[in-house]
């Protein structure tokens, strides 16, 4: 199994470890509840050493992210990010990413568990094109801050940069820890404000104690990627594997933002596919909230309270910190997909129910920050 | 060490022989399993009805955490006198005292013998946890 340069610190914190995509990553340090609160209040630190990141270098860059991604990259303006799709021919996805602009060269970050399909598949289909694409996954660490206190403690062992005039889904290079030109982005996971930033691996363990003792002041916590992993629930952000998969209708996943089917864009792999899938929906992504205490698993089946018939299924779930009830997302068919449409979710025979609300179940820039529970 | 009253099997519940009847638990380390020593991680426990017959290695509950289910299995066939209702309400007591208060049903076995070769003693239930926690 791969390592970050951060595995032993890891360790020594207690961490609970798994098998992410093939990297042993940190669950959990302490609770996964308490851990995602921390996030919302304070700060959290996260090693993402495992996501793939890419640099598509060379003339033609621009011509090949835009012809195997969904998005129009020409269109980004400059040290801007965008989000975007990776689809077959077929238009089903192969993962999800972001592509940040530069001048001539396009740098991405993909998954870990998809990371080797989709450098291949880029590379395929830039053979004809004076552009390369660049592993530089092992070569970078990766951590992110996220939370109300991020900026605050970034600026603490940041030099020569103000980062109150780095823009939400921007990103820049500045003086990290006394490592010159290190990649930051206002970007994340989370639904909070917050950063990532990639440097040097040899700095790994330095960096994170740095950010950990500038963040200490501000309640700043490490976070594993259980709490990662509902708090982009509770955001409304997908994840591979769940509600984007190479089997589902990604224009019935909330998506669409990242597909860019306008003149402009031009041809791009799976566009035609993707121009009939639209016109194909026949579910809708929304969220779901439970009365009682089961909580909602990946391909638990969601039935019509009146005739037992099913609606659709759930493909992520779990506590909400936030909500503080159970919530998860899933694909409902069309026509009972409207928010406080009641269901019935059945969790291996046993009947809970539970309720439609559309995403997010939190978002920090609304009025009313969170969905109402049950 | 965990008690030495009791038998242990590899899909870590306990049985512990009470007069006539069975005691059903599961151990600490399937308690940290599901909820790594966060005790508010617990959230639900579905626990058979009194009366239930079982069969032996038959699920007849679960225990759910924030991150997992767990099924509830019974190394021992018998009927269901009793279930520690308490728990239902009260899942943190799992984790507090997992061999004692924790217990899960009160089982009357067809056979009140714990001599099953399935059945480990503590000693060797000690050695398999140790092959088992690195990956903790």
């Amino acid at each position: 199994m791969k390592a970050t340069p951060l595995l032993d610190v890891h360790r020594d914190l207690g961490a609970r470890l798994v098998d992410f995509g093939g990297w042993q990553m940190p669950l959990q340090y302490r609770g996964i509840l308490e851990e995602g609160k921390t996030v919302r209040r304070a700060c959290g630190l996260f090693d993402l050493g495992h996501m793939g990141r890419f640099h598509v270098v060379g003339p033609d860059a621009l011509r090949l992210v835009d012809r195997v991604c969904t998005n129009h990259a020409a269109k980004i303006p400059l040290s801007s990010i965008r989000y975007s799709l990776l689809c077959n021919e077929h238009g089903y996805p192969l993962d999800d990413l972001l592509i940040y602009r530069e001048e001539e060269n396009i740098y991405l970050v993909v998954n870990a568990s998809n990371s080797e399909r989709d450098l291949a598949w880029i590379r395929d289909h830039g053979k004809d094109l004076h552009a390369e694409c660049i592993d530089l996954t092992d070569n970078q660490a990766m951590l992110a801050l996220q939370g109300p206190e991020s900026e605050n403690i970034l600026q603490r062992v940041v030099e020569g940069y103000d980062l109150s005039t780095l823009k939400y889904y921007n990103f820049g290079f500045a003086t990290v820890c006394g490592m010159s030109d290190v990649r930051i982005s206002r970007t994340g996971y989370t639904g909070e404000d917050g950063f990532e930033i990639y440097f040097d691996p040899k700095e790994a363990e330095n960096v994170w104690a740095a950010l950990l003792e500038a963040g200490k002041p501000s309640g700043i916590a490490p976070i594993g990627l259980g709490a990662r992993d509902i708090l982009r629930l509770e955001a409304g952000m997908a994840l591979y594997g769940h509600e984007l998969d190479e089997t589902s209708n990604p224009m019935e996943a909330g998506v669409d933002f990242a597909i860019a089917l306008t003149e402009q864009k031009g041809d791009f792999i799976g566009r035609k596919a993707l121009e009939r899938l639209r016109t194909e929906r026949s579910h809708r992504l929304v969220g779901i909230v439970t009365e009682g205490p089961r909580v909602p698993r990946q391909g638990n089946e969601l039935i019509d309270p009146k005739d037992g018939q099913v609606l659709g299924r759930i493909v992520s779930g779990g506590v909400s910190p936030t909500l503080e009830t159970n919530i998860g997302s899933a694909f409902i068919r069309l026509g009972h997909d409207q928010e406080d449409q009641e269901l019935v979710l059945d969790i291996r025979g046993k009947h809970q129910a539970c309720k439609v609300r559309d995403l997010p179940f939190y978002s920090r820039t609304r009025k009313k920050k969170t969905a109402k529970p049950f | 060490m965990r008690p030495d009253d009791r038998k242990y099997t590899k899909t870590h519940e306990w049985v512990k022989l009470d007069g006539d009847s069975i005691l059903v638990g599961i151990t600490d380390f399937a308690v940290n399993e599901l909820c790594s020593g966060n005790e508010s991680d617990l959230v639900y426990c579905d626990l058979p009805d009194p009366g239930r017959e079982l069969e032996e290695g038959e699920t007849f509950g679960e225990i759910e955490s924030v991150k997992a289910v767990a099924d509830l299995n019974t190394p021992i066939a018998g009927k269901v006198l009793e279930v520690n209702i308490s728990i239902e309400e009260h899942l943190e007591i799992l984790s507090r005292d997992p061999f004692k208060d924790g217990w899960i049903v009160r089982l009357e076995p067809k056979s009140k013998s714990l001599d099953d070769p399935m059945l480990m003693d503590v000693a060797d239930y000690e050695k398999l946890i140790a092959a088992e926690e690195p990956s903790a």
